[in-house]
């Protein structure tokens, strides 16, 4: 469990992070989505007790991280953006040293070690420095090394930067497998990620949190209105009045006409589906229904509107988030 | 302490994997001996010259010898520890690894007397080459071993003190260069310190003989354990790790 309560870290007269808040309980994953510099690492920093804030509290599994730091560290597992390899360490000793440092037992050492090189699949490079790894494989050795001591909060700061399509897949496999029993939060650019592998996302931005949503409402929530596209073969006649009479439909626009066909979105009140009536009405008069479907944004524009919009026009904007504006 | 042997550990074991550790302790005992093999000389000449005298002094080892070749190796070390230490911190800061230790259950005291104690059993092996040295005196005369191992002593302190303030450089700055300089300027200063006594008051004069870190290695060197020395000396580790220990927290809140 991550309890992050009014969160601040200014860097001089630079404010990161700004008032940050939020929670994420036990197999959760919480994806933490933003533009560069939008403050994710320094909150994640600030959650694995690497730098205190400058006000607010973050809990790790009910411990303080500025309070209790240790027993919070003992509960989490981290992977930098950078993963943090010792270049002249082959990967097994360096997962052994850290195996130690995080206070894994002696007796249970070597079997930790070759659990988390199976689950990250880096087994076949245990003899290789950490130098000589290609980036896919150093992050995979960064991430074995974060889930070593079997930690119930795991923060991975970019886990699938640098790895190539397969790799991806496997990873974002493994951080599934890991939500079930663990607290994860995972920071990415990389919006499709999100909405395959997270529970919930919080957007952020400048330091602000603009949005925290499962994906699906978030993408859902920014239709003001539903939209449907269809295509209908008219023979050439516009069917745009005999859509307009259909109840329910405020709005039809032909977006493209190609020979006979006619490609139409069209509108209608929030909430109400009106697809069978729109297919009735096309198919009455004897058209064909080429294509029916809903329109919804997608993530990518959900996040650009609401990451390039003023923070407090957009939905769920932090109350008074405006006002430093 | 376990926390403490695990990171000393790593830390001899990364000294061993980079050339540092071979360059440093070969270049040591090449100096090393260069002294040994000039103080022997002239000690042998002396005593050649000696032989058609009656009744002159007689001739000592440990102090003709021996002790010069302490202090010979203290100027060494002037050069040989800040090599030793300029990595400690820098290197961590730079490949990010530092973002590790500092999120591990560690404590502060645990990082830094691990780094200590790794770079002292570095130099501790480095001092132990010249034991070899030592040894030949052994075979072919009879030193005292009193004056011998408090000088080792001596040495091990004050080897101490420039290994402390040489991890709190290093904890200043990701740049080795920066740290290797910086750390030989700072253990010069300490050496001549007491240079600039005559210049002030009587007061100043002996709280600079005081400072001097040279100045403390001498009765060791004689075969003499003063605890007013050897209170200087462990004090001034401590402060200098304490000070370190600060400085790598004052980075995490700086970011």
């Amino acid at each position: 469990m991550i309890e992050v309560q009014h969160l601040t870290k200014r860097y001089g007269p630079v404010t990161a992070v700004d008032d940050v808040s939020f929670r994420a309980e036990r197999g959760e994953i919480l994806g933490f989505l933003g533009p560069n510099g939008a403050g994710k690492t320094t909150t994640m920093r600030i959650l694995t007790g690497y730098m205190p804030p400058t006000d607010g509290k973050a809990l790790v599994s009910g411990y303080d991280v500025q309070d209790q730091p240790i027993e919070a560290k003992r509960r989490t597992g981290y992977l930098p953006e950078t993963p943090p390899l010792y270049p002249d360490m082959t990967v097994r000793d360096y997962l052994d040293f850290c195996a130690r440092i995080k206070g894994v037992p002696r007796n249970e050492r070597a079997a930790r070690v070759k659990s988390s090189m199976e689950r990250t699949r880096i087994a076949d490079v245990s003899r290789r420095h950490c130098g000589k790894l290609s980036k896919g494989y150093r992050q995979r050795v960064g991430l074995a090394q974060a889930l070593l001591h079997n930690p119930e909060v795991l923060i991975l700061d970019e886990p699938t930067a640098g790895l190539d399509p397969k790799q991806i897949i496997e990873t974002r496999e493994l951080i599934k497998q890991l939500g079930g029993d663990h607290t994860v939060i995972l920071s990415t650019h990389i919006l499709p990620e999100v909405s395959q592998t997270c529970h919930r996302v919080v957007i952020i931005n400048k330091g602000r949190i603009v949005a925290v949503d499962t994906p699906d409402n978030l993408t859902a929530r920014l239709r003001g209105t539903e939209t449907m596209f269809l295509q209908v073969d008219a023979s050439g006649a516009n069917p745009t009045d005999a859509l307009n009479v259909v109840p329910g439909v405020t709005q039809v626009r032909v977006a493209e006409m190609r020979g006979p066909v006619a490609a139409l979105e069209v509108e209608s009140e929030t909430g109400r589906d009106v697809r069978r009536e729109l297919a009735a009405a096309v198919v009455s008069r004897g058209w064909g229904l080429l294509e029916l479907r809903p329109m919804r944004m997608s993530l990518e524009e959900v996040f650009l509107h609401l990451t390039t919009e003023d923070a407090a026009t957009a939905p769920d904007a932090r109350s008074g988030g405006g006002a430093h504006e | 302490m376990n926390n403490i042997l695990a990171i000393a550990q790593k830390e001899l074991k990364a000294y061993f994997a980079s050339p540092i550790a071979y360059v440093v302790i070969g270049l040591f005992a090449l100096m090393f001996g260069f002294f040994y093999y000039t103080l022997l000389g002239i000690f042998i000449e002396q005593g050649m010259r000696m032989m058609g005298l009656q009744g002159g002094p007689t001739q000592n080892v440990n102090e003709q010898m021996i002790r010069p070749l302490f202090l010979n190796a203290s100027v060494l070390l002037l050069f040989v520890l800040p090599m030793i230490t300029m990595r400690t911190y820098s290197e961590e800061k730079r490949s990010g690894t530092i973002e590790l230790l500092l999120t591990s259950p560690l404590t502060d005291v645990d990082i830094i007397m691990g780094k200590f104690l790794g770079a002292m059993a570095l130099y501790a092996a480095m001092l132990a080459v010249t034991l070899v040295h030592v040894g030949v005196l052994f075979a072919f005369g009879t030193p005292e071993w009193i004056p011998i191992a408090t000088g080792y002593l001596g040495l091990l302190l004050m080897g101490g003190c420039f290994i402390s303030v040489g991890l709190l450089i290093s904890s200043f700055t990701r740049n080795q260069i920066v740290a290797v300089m910086a750390t030989f300027a700072v253990f010069l200063l300490l050496w001549v310190i007491n240079w600039a006594g005559p210049l002030t008051g009587p007061t100043t004069q002996a709280v600079l003989e005081y400072l001097s870190i040279t100045s403390h290695l001498d009765d060791f060197t004689r075969g003499i354990i003063d605890t007013k020395h050897v209170v200087y000396y462990v004090s001034f580790i401590l402060f200098g790790l304490f000070l370190a220990a600060r400085s790598v927290d004052t980075e995490r809140w700086r970011g």
